[in-house]
């Protein structure tokens, strides 16, 4: 006589541990074989989006820091060059370097929260989280110098950035450049090449580079995937064509090659902050512009940057108000959640929270 | 009347007050006691419960010793500090964490089999404090030397298991369930080369009782039997849900696996029994494989200090591991004790039998006897033996667990600037 086993659904979340915030799972498990996935947003919706119309252009600005709350520099970014194109105007060159050193500095915090969640979601008990932290830590009493804020930052402005970095910040960041590859290495050496995380990560989660490109994949989860595509060099902004920087890609797109590739972009960028240290030069921290921003009516925008999710990029209307008429969010996380599916059918439930580990999301981005 | 207590001084004192007139006591020395004559059995009872009472709550004290040590060394690991605010260094810690525990509301979800989900935290209690009677603290101190111990302390620790299953079931919650099932398929499994590694070591003791072991350590048998050793502190490891075994209350998977629904005293007493069997896991392992209370010198007066000194250095490696390793996926630690560990503690089995057989049995002028320069020969075999057979069969397992496709590194593509300016 056969059993009769039906699968059991278990609503992993909202509130769990390791879903990166409120998302919800609705998974259907054979025994701990994962045969469907259904996943439920929303449940950090705030409509940014509808709120930005409502404020004016530096007013939606700060909407920006709250969407990815752990790569705020990189929102503002984005949001500030499309504001930029649909102005027209100029960003002084000394603005654009402080940009990147922002943006690069904000890129290795975000990538050490991911890889020590990544890690976390292993099961190691906290300890390379904290190895990681360690190091993202100085970089937020970095921004705490350029702006005063950690987190939600309202570093970049339409036209350049805040305020010019205060003397303190560049003795720090010298620092900071010195001390991080050993502070690096010693997380390297604690977990990296451990040989549970080999086991657990090799072949687990796999993206195939054509369902990557297909699902209209971005950031470390296409590179991991093979596809050497970044915005920083596709379509360079600010002043990344000025600077050297090499783009890691895996080969097999497991979770083992997503966590690879950030661990070598972390050093890119550390690369970048230096060669920007090396070039920047005197000079206006932000462009001569209005109190009150008023592009021309019709003006339409797309800014475009690589935030450490992916490719993150604003599309604004002007209707010739104080206000966008619109502000459209091309949101990496909640994009690369859409080959969730793909990634996880037939593996374990151990396997299905290292695979969400590593696509690094970030629910005040997808729910927007 | 009482074989196994008289030695103890504790129990020798406590009786010979009360009772310990001529009656059954000799050995106190024909004194008179407190009570009057025939009422030797009030005495006794008196004794042993002191006695019992002196155990159960050094091993409760011990795991909240153990809470605060574990949580002030994982921050260390972790580049915190640890909890220093109640008592010098934090050590009144785990006291107000009991006070918070308690004064909790004592839940139990609707979908409950009350019953069984109030029954599971003194299943699981009772089974560590059970297996604490036969372990010997340092010389004549222990509350049983039965001639089982051995088998004893794995028979009433596989108790727990019961309550993880009994918990899982009962609170009617799926993360338990899936918790319980781990469980249940982990610990079994882990039973057999648990079980197995330690034959080695009886079969040289030549006895199952815990003293024997300890008398029969002419050196510590980590050097005769290292296989067994590592064998039975992994297999340990997996029975006590730590780290890289701990998929049954995996937090980052299925939240707290069987205890989700615990709280207030009931996770409070889950909680004891899991730390207090880290303990007991360390005590056994002191016991069996470090020679117990005797140490470099007065082994007799100081026998309790190296007792706790080993202990201390076995649970300090168990926080250790737990602080440093990641989780095993539930695939990987059944091939991890089928394939690897159960080969290991079969080899190291068959090496044992054949080498007491051959020192003791073979043309040996006492029958049964192993000398220390014997001990230093097997261990001179022991040790390249474990070596090879981990080295041999670690490559048979990592082909067996790892990803079917080979090993290689990412490669990082060069990429010029399109073009640079300046």
């Amino acid at each position: 006589m056969a059993i009769r086993a039906e699968p059991v659904v278990v609503n992993i979340g909202p509130q769990h541990p390791s879903t990166h915030g409120v998302m919800r799972l609705r998974v259907s498990f054979d025994g701990e074989i994962i045969v469907d996935v259904e996943p439920v947003f929303g449940y950090l919706h705030r409509g940014s989006e509808k709120l930005a119309e409502e404020r004016n252009y530096v007013q939606a600005l700060t909407l920006t820091d709250r969407l990815d709350y752990v790569a705020s520099m990189t929102n503002n970014q984005a949001y500030c060059l499309a504001v930029e194109r649909l102005l027209g105007v100029e960003v002084p060159e000394r603005a654009q370097y402080l940009r990147v050193i922002a943006a690069e500095l904000q890129r290795i915090a975000s990538h050490m929260v991911a890889i020590g969640f990544f890690l976390q979601d292993l099961g190691a008990l906290a300890t390379p989280l904290m190895y990681c932290f360690r190091i993202r830590e100085n970089i937020l009493d970095m921004f705490e110098m350029l702006c005063g804020a950690r987190i939600t930052v309202s570093y970049m402005r339409p036209g350049g950035v805040y305020a010019d970095a205060p003397e303190e910040f560049w003795p720090a960041l010298d620092k900071f450049i010195a001390n991080t590859p050993h502070l690096f290495d010693d997380l390297e050496k604690l977990i990296v090449e451990n040989e549970i995380v080999l086991v657990r990560t090799k072949g687990t989660g796999v993206l195939k580079l054509e369902s990557a490109i297909a699902g209209s994949i971005s950031g470390p989860v296409l590179r991991g995937s093979g596809l050497p595509w970044d915005w920083r060099r596709a379509d360079p902004y600010d002043i990344y064509q000025r600077v050297q920087f090499d783009i890691p890609v895996g080969q097999r797109g497991d979770n083992y090659d997503r966590f690879q590739v950030r661990l070598e972009e972390i050093k890119q960028s550390l690369r970048i902050v230096q060669q920007c240290r090396e070039q920047i030069q005197p000079g206006l921290a932000r462009a001569e512009l209005p109190f009150i921003l008023r592009p021309p009516a019709g003006a339409e925008a797309y800014g475009r940057v690589e935030s450490p999710k992916g490719e993150l990029a604003f599309y604004m209307v002007s209707d010739g108000s104080v206000a966008p008429y619109r502000c459209k969010v091309r949101s990496p996380s909640l994009i690369n959640l859409t080959v969730l599916k793909e990634l996880l059918l037939g593996s374990k439930l151990a396997d299905m929270i290292v695979t969400l580990g590593s696509i690094d999301i970030n629910m005040g981005e997808v729910d927007r | 009347m009482v074989p196994f207590l008289q030695e103890n001084v504790v129990f020798r004192g406590v009786y010979c007050f009360f009772g310990g007139n001529d009656g059954n006591a000799t050995w106190c020395g024909g004194r008179d006691g407190i009570f009057p004559g025939g009422w030797e059995w009030l005495a006794f009872f008196i004794a042993g419960f002191t006695i019992m009472f002196i155990l159960v709550n050094g091993a409760l004290l011990g795991a909240a010793v153990f809470v605060w040590a574990e949580r002030r060394l994982i921050a260390r690991f972790q580049l915190r500090r640890g909890p220093n605010r109640w008592g010098p260094f934090g050590l009144l810690q785990p006291i107000a964490d009991l006070l918070k525990l308690i004064t909790k509301e004592d839940l139990v979800p609707t979908s409950a089999d009350k019953i069984v989900f109030t029954v599971v935290p003194i299943v699981m209690l009772a089974s560590l404090l059970l297996s604490l009677a036969v372990i010997p603290f340092a010389r004549n101190t222990y509350l049983a030397d039965l001639n089982i111990g051995v088998l004893y302390f794995i028979a009433v620790g596989t108790l727990s298991t019961l309550g993880v299953f009994m918990a899982g079931w009962a609170s009617g919650n799926r993360y338990a369930v899936f918790g319980a099932m781990r469980g249940v398929a982990m610990l079994i499994s882990y039973e057999v080369p648990l079980i197995l590694s330690l034959v080695g070591v009886v079969l040289l003791a030549g006895s199952m009782s815990m003293v024997s072991v300890v008398e029969a350590q002419l050196i510590p048998f980590v050097l005769v039997q290292p296989l067994g050793m590592l064998i039975f502190m992994l297999g340990i490891s997996a029975e006590l849900n730590r780290t890289p075994f701990d998929i049954l209350e995996a937090e980052s998977e299925i939240i707290a696996g069987y205890h989700t629904e615990y709280s207030g005293i009931k996770f409070a007493l889950m909680q004891a029994a899991e730390m207090a069997g880290v303990l007991a896991a360390s005590a056994v392992l002191s016991t069996l494989f470090l020679g117990g209370w005797s140490g470099p010198f007065l082994s007799g007066e100081l026998g309790a200090m190296w007792f706790l000194l080993k202990l201390a250095f076995f649970a300090f490696l168990f926080i250790w591991i737990r602080s440093t390793f990641p989780r095993l996926r539930i695939d990987q630690i059944m091939a991890f004790a089928w394939k690897f560990l159960l080969p290991l503690a079969l080899i190291n089995l068959v090496a044992t039998a054949v080498e007491v057989y051959f020192f003791a049995y073979y043309n040996a002028a006492v029958p049964g006897e192993i000398t220390r320069s014997e001990q230093w020969i097997m261990a001179a075999i022991n040790l390249p033996l474990a070596i090879g057979s981990i080295a041999l069969f670690s490559r048979f397992l990592r082909e067996r667990i790892a990803a079917p496709s080979p090993r290689l590194e990412p490669k990082v593509a060069i990429i010029q600037p399109a073009e640079a300016a300046d």
